[in-house]
């Protein structure tokens, strides 16, 4: 049993509404089904069906936790979100697993490199995108009593840094440096902190924000770092529209502040399908990479050794 | 019985008129009304006062574009004063086009085909596993079943043997523009719902005496429900019963009166 499936049997223990449901997506719950017994629900593969029986569910004072794989769960029932979540303000939380890079070989019907700009469109909706599997299970408690729904990019990913606890709409930082802001949300985080230590050896101090909750947005922190970062980094998994850096462009025009900002993202193209790794290092999203993409923007037209 | 819900679906079909300036889904209302009027009335448990309890009978109109009928049959009730029907599409109340929430007793709005199906699985399993005996009620439309979703909520109801719901089709064999058979054809409907598992029984949609029999038959021993209720669209209008070109309605004053004589004359709608 893994620490997500552990959660959800102590947050049932407290509140016993808890439902679990899926779309014979059973990789974040696989050992669960006989445990949870009538509160564990498959119906198939058919993402708005189960949208739609979660919210019967949610009318019925049940807390649906529904799950699939994040491609078509956000994308094959997104008017079922929309509509029959968002719009009646339902308690219901989305798992979407294999997200992002996370789909590894699958190519692009299985890349979900649009949920964040498709979900945190809908009014209600809240959205949590965990670094890894610790910080996954440091925000669940939060997130499952919130009265609101979200959408839970899920990621298991092994932690390589210790989070701080979690906090509703607040990022947690890496280290400090005015010279580069690296914002960024879900797998990419240990690609990031691993790209500090290289920063630091070519003499540029970053720091890291991992966002965590992407809505709602640590917009007071956001407008710190605008204010005393020479140059702002938006890195995800994500299309170039309607991700994070969409959410930065926003807050920037919003209040009329100007600042550099590199993007790294995906601009109008699907990526490579391979192994999560190789994934990385073929769309340049390694943290060798992604200092390298820094230093060249920071020491544009300028002499450096 | 039946002289009263008689008296009562003239009423409604009246109260549906009144909402037709500014345009309304008349036909599809009317098809419908009088299955709406006879559950309420005759069939669900729930009332005024226990809008929210946990043992009411639970009713979802999924075609919600024939909210009028519905609105119509809360006025009849008593949830609904009739004066509010005049706002109508005015920004001052909730009273359109498609059902919400804000209108007392209705329990979740709709509009966007082949949604409450699911969302009335969902309540009818939660009634399973909480061992409630609350009806589960969902009307659809004929043209609604064009939606696939429709159709993995039927597998899915039928898997958990959800013998508590209650599916009635508004088989007035019109869709938007179109005959249905013209388009894209159902039949034969019934035998696709019981290879799916269902107990299927037909019904005429105007005729309160056999309403009463068939939903006497609910619920079965083990199997889900559906109902192909047999209807006219226009149902009581006979310049409107059936038109084709009839759907989403907008009539001039002149129509309206002439479309209320028409009503008046129609001593036995039935």
């Amino acid at each position: 049993m893994n620490k997500y499936e552990n959660f959800l049997l102590s947050y049932k223990e407290k509140h016993n509404n808890l439902m679990v449901l899926t779309v014979e997506n059973r990789s974040a719950i696989r050992d669960i089904s006989n445990i949870l017994g009538n509160s564990f629900i498959d119906v198939g593969i058919a993402e708005q069906s189960m949208v739609g029986i979660s919210a019967g569910l949610a009318l019925c004072n049940k807390l649906p936790i529904i799950h699939g794989l994040a491609s078509f769960l956000t994308m094959r029932s997104f008017e079922f979100i929309r509509t029959d979540i968002g719009y009646p303000n339902l308690t219901i939380k989305l798992v979407g697993t294999f997200s992002g890079f996370l789909s590894e070989g699958n190519g692009p019907t299985h890349q979900a490199i649009e949920d964040i700009a498709l979900m945190r469109n809908i009014p209600n909706m809240n959205i949590f995108c965990p670094a890894d599997e610790d910080d996954l299970i440091l925000g669940l408690e939060d997130v499952f009593n919130s009265p609101n729904p979200f959408y839970i990019r899920y990621n298991d990913l092994k932690a390589i840094e210790k989070h701080k606890k979690f906090e509703m709409g607040k990022s947690e930082t890496f280290s400090e440096g005015n010279d580069v802001s690296i914002l960024v949300y879900g797998v990419l985080f240990n690609q990031a902190i691993k790209a500090l230590s290289k920063l630091k050896k070519k003499g540029i101090k970053a720091r890291v924000i991992n966002l965590r909750t992407l809505k709602p947005i640590d917009k007071k922190k956001i407008l710190k770092i605008l204010d005393n970062s020479d140059l702002i980094v938006t890195l995800e998994d994500h299309f170039k529209v309607g991700g994070l850096f969409s959410i930065m462009a926003e807050i920037m025009a919003g209040g009329k502040i100007y600042n550099k900002i590199l993007p790294i993202s995906l601009d109008e193209r699907w990526f490579k399908p391979s192994l999560f790794n190789d994934v990385l290092e073929h769309e340049g999203y390694t943290a060798e990479q992604i200092s390298k993409k820094i230093y060249k923007y920071l020491t544009k037209g300028k002499n450096v050794k | 019985m039946e002289d009263e819900l008689k008296e009562i679906a003239l009423r409604a079909r009246r109260h549906i008129l009144d909402m037709t300036e500014g345009g309304c889904f008349l036909g599809a209302s009317y098809s419908c009304v009088d299955i709406i009027l006879f559950l309420y009335k005759k069939f669900l448990n729930v009332d005024s006062a226990h809008l929210k309890d946990p043992t009411r009978d639970y009713f979802f109109l999924s075609k919600g574009h024939s909210v009028p009928a519905l609105y119509a049959t809360f006025v009849e009730l008593g949830w609904l004063e009739k004066e509010r029907l005049k706002n109508h599409l005015k920004t001052n109340d909730d009273i359109y086009w498609h059902p919400n929430t804000k209108i007392n007793g209705v329990e979740f709005h709709s509009g966007s085909l082949g949604h409450l199906l699911s969302v009335a699985v969902g309540v009818a399993l939660d009634c399973k596993i909480e061992q409630r005996n609350n009806k589960v009620v969902v009307l659809l439309g004929d043209g609604e079943l064009n939606e696939g979703s429709n159709w993995e909520s039927l597998l899915i109801a039928s898997t958990f043997k959800l013998n508590n719901l209650l599916i009635i089709i508004d088989r007035n064999k019109i869709q938007a523009n179109k005959i249905t058979e013209e388009l894209i054809p159902l039949e034969p409907l019934k035998e696709k719902f019981n290879s799916f598992g269902f107990y299927v029984d037909s019904v005429n949609g105007h005729d309160f005496n056999d309403m009463d029999i068939k939903l006497k038959k609910y619920p079965n021993e083990d199997k889900p429900t559906i109902l192909i209720a047999e209807t006219v669209r226009g149902k009581g209008i006979p310049s409107i019963e059936m038109k084709t070109d009839k759907w989403f309605c907008k009539f001039t004053d002149d129509e309206i009166n002439n479309y209320k004589l028409e009503l008046e004359q129609m001593t036995d709608i039935m």
